[in-house]
């Protein structure tokens, strides 16, 4: 019944065939190579572009009541962070408008407060969710903390007193996790997404033009004519749709790695400055760019492969139901959500590995994919979670050579 | 050879229950000669010489087709019949060679053999202009000679062809009858089904009319002449069908 030989010839007959049709085509391999990373990268690079022009920029600010705080108004007029605009009377417009980043309001006697000891508040009116505003809010209250600091430290100069009576003590941040597990947390939840998502977009192309396009363009019935076994003519299609969703992560991966190289040098640069004014005149920790572990991209690829079976023999089974191309494509795209959903509760935090999310599918890809690529291989639950894909992927494909034994999904009118 | 014992495929439908596509069809072909299958649209001669070339599994009944039976070794039936229907396409991102070339490995022929062969049936059909052009850019007649060209690439005992000549132009329906009585020639049987009742008296030596899934009248064309006491085709067909009003009715059904 197995017949190698038949297997082989649908395959590379698929294979050439679906290498001439421009929607495989793009889906496997230009959308992947050239579309992704530009999308990922283009708008990384806009972001970091413009959180560092926004960092720094000067930030315009409306002074209000500051007439008897003349020293204050000066200091903050001769700090080149910020670019003092007039226009007390309606700051709150000016704010919403976004001509004015912020504005702050001193009391009245604020400077005479401060001589005679008493405590008055000063306002800093910003615009939340804006975030040049909340950038210019946070830049006030660093001066305003600065100039704090120094009005405690005249105090204790006036009375005699060491300027650590305020500072009984320090305390400082120290990160002990060494960069591969930082980045396999913060990269690590956000590739097994990605490459869930690819997988099957790439899988779903060729899935529907193998079965429900056949059936439309006529070419089923002329090939199910052959004296080749059904099972073999599914299994040669089947290894044709995994090829193409591997094809598809493999060759996305491969250009934004490539991509990375080449311009990682200038955002990780670009990331080191926006890290070192984010710490601000404090010391700033250096910078680093986030690694991932080499070995867990491999094991990221032994893991993605019983998800790519499993995604073409589903897709397979469902799109060889329809008639047509476009039945086939309804009945697919609703599948893109189901498969999101869990690679998206992967990547929130707290949802940990555990004896119960290793059996749930893609889900249990997207945990172990976060953990692999941080270095940590908890083997056991890697062998339940290859173990049960690859059930899942049996069962399903199973399903699909059952699916095309049957005569009223075949020639389904 | 083909032989259909009492052929019977069941259908079930929502709304009308069990129905039966073709029920207790018995004939004979002999090889060399050119059974016409009669009926109109929806008699139930498609569902027939799909159970024949074994695309459909008979419900009831059997049929030994070039010495295999077509439910206990399908593959071996397939291996030596030659399907033509107007449902079976070409892929039309493979060239002629190409396609005729696939057909012949999933058949096991060795790729110098369907070298050889594809020269052949290339001179035979005059197919040289255009075999390594894409059949998606095809006439209709490049497209029935490569179809023809993949039917044959395995040399089969048996042809079955489903209505042929539906949707084509008179010259390639012309090329596609001249090729049958070739196929006669060559000593295959072959079976061949259509509404076109000219086509039938030119060609067949055997017609079957069948309507309603049943096969209602069968003989040479001089005996179901003398049966029905009628020279046209035509007429013969209402008269074996019962008249214009059954005719009718199964068109409403």
């Amino acid at each position: 019944m197995l017949n190698w030989t038949h297997i082989t010839t649908v395959y590379l007959k698929e294979l050439r065939d679906s290498l001439r049709d421009r929607r495989t085509l793009i889906s496997m391999i230009v959308i992947p190579t050239l579309v992704m990373p530009g999308i990922m990268f283009g708008v990384g690079a806009v972001m970091a572009k413009v959180m560092q022009q926004a960092r720094s920029e000067t930030t315009s600010v409306v002074i209000v009541g500051g007439a008897d705080s003349p020293d204050l108004v000066r200091a903050m007029k001769a700090d080149e962070r910020f670019r003092v605009v007039e226009g007390a009377g309606d700051f709150k417009t000016l704010i919403s408008d976004k001509k004015v980043r912020v504005a702050v309001e001193f009391p009245a006697g604020f400077e005479a407060a401060l001589k005679s000891g008493e405590t008055k508040t000063v306002m800093i009116y910003h615009y939340q969710g804006e975030m040049k505003s909340g950038f210019g809010a946070s830049d006030v209250e660093r001066f305003l903390r600065d100039y704090r600091e120094r009005t405690v430290e005249n105090r204790l100069k006036e009375r005699g007193l060491p300027p650590a009576l305020t500072k009984p003590f320090e305390t400082k941040r120290q990160n002990v996790a060494p960069p591969e597990k930082v980045g396999g947390n913060i990269v690590g939840g956000f590739i097994p997404y990605l490459i869930v998502v690819l997988c099957f977009t790439g899988a779903m192309y060729p899935a529907i033009d193998l079965t429900a396009g056949e059936k439309e363009r006529g070419t089923m019935e002329t090939l199910l004519c052959s004296p080749v076994h059904r099972l073999n003519i599914v299994l040669g299609k089947f290894f044709m749709v995994v090829t193409a969703s591997l094809a598809t992560v493999l060759l996305s991966l491969l250009s934004m790695g490539l991509t990375v190289m080449a311009g990682g040098s200038l955002l990780g640069a670009g990331q080191g400055v926006a890290a070192a004014t984010a710490a601000g005149a404090k010391a700033a920790e250096p910078a680093f760019i986030p690694l991932i572990d080499p070995l867990g991209i491999f094991g990221v690829f032994a893991m993605i492969a019983p998800v790519a079976v499993l995604f073409a023999a589903v897709l397979l089974a469902v799109s060889l139901f329809a008639k047509s191309y476009k039945e086939a494509q309804s009945y697919v795209s609703p599948l893109v959500i189901v498969i999101i959903m869990p690679a998206v509760i992967g990547m929130l935090p707290g949802i940990e590995l555990n004896a119960k999310t290793a059996f749930v599918p893609i889900l249990n890809l997207s945990l172990v994919c976060k953990e692999m690529l941080s270095g940590v291989w908890s083997w056991s639950y890697i062998a339940i979670i290859f173990g049960s894909t690859c059930v899942y992927a049996g069962a399903a494909l199973a399903v699909t050579v059952r699916m095309f034994n049957r005569e009223d999904v075949i020639f389904r009118a | 050879m083909i032989e259909a014992r009492a052929l019977t495929k069941t259908f079930r439908d929502k709304k009308r229950g069990e129905i039966f596509a073709a029920h207790d069809i018995t004939f004979r072909v002999e090889p060399g000669q050119i059974y016409g299958l009669l009926g109109a649209n929806g008699a139930g001669k498609t569902t027939t010489l799909r159970m024949l070339a074994t695309l459909l599994k008979p419900s009831a009944g059997g049929a030994t087709v070039a010495g295999h039976d077509v439910v206990a070794a399908p593959e071996k039936v397939r291996a030596h019949v030659g399907f033509l229907a107007a449902s079976t396409a070409l892929y039309g991102r493979l060239t002629a060679r190409e396609m005729i070339a696939y057909f012949g490995a999933l058949n096991d022929l060795p790729p110098a053999e369907v070298r050889s062969r594809t020269q052949r049936l290339a001179d035979e059909l005059d197919m040289h202009e255009f075999l390594d052009r894409r059949c998606d850019k095809f006439s209709t007649g490049m497209k029935q000679k490569t179809s023809i060209a993949r039917t044959l690439i395995h040399d089969p005992a048996v042809m079955i062809f489903d209505e042929p000549t539906l949707g084509l132009d008179v010259m390639t329906a012309r090329a596609i009858v001249r090729f049958v009585r070739d196929c006669r020639a060559r000593g295959k049987t072959v079976i061949y089904s259509t509404h076109v009742m000219s086509e039938v008296e030119k060609i067949c030596d055997v017609i079957g009319i069948i309507h309603g899934g049943r096969l209602v009248a069968e003989g040479t064309l001089a005996r179901l002449q003398e049966r029905f006491a009628e020279r046209d085709m035509e007429e013969i067909f209402v008269k074996a069908v019962g008249g214009e009003a059954a005719l009718a009715a199964a068109a409403n059904t």
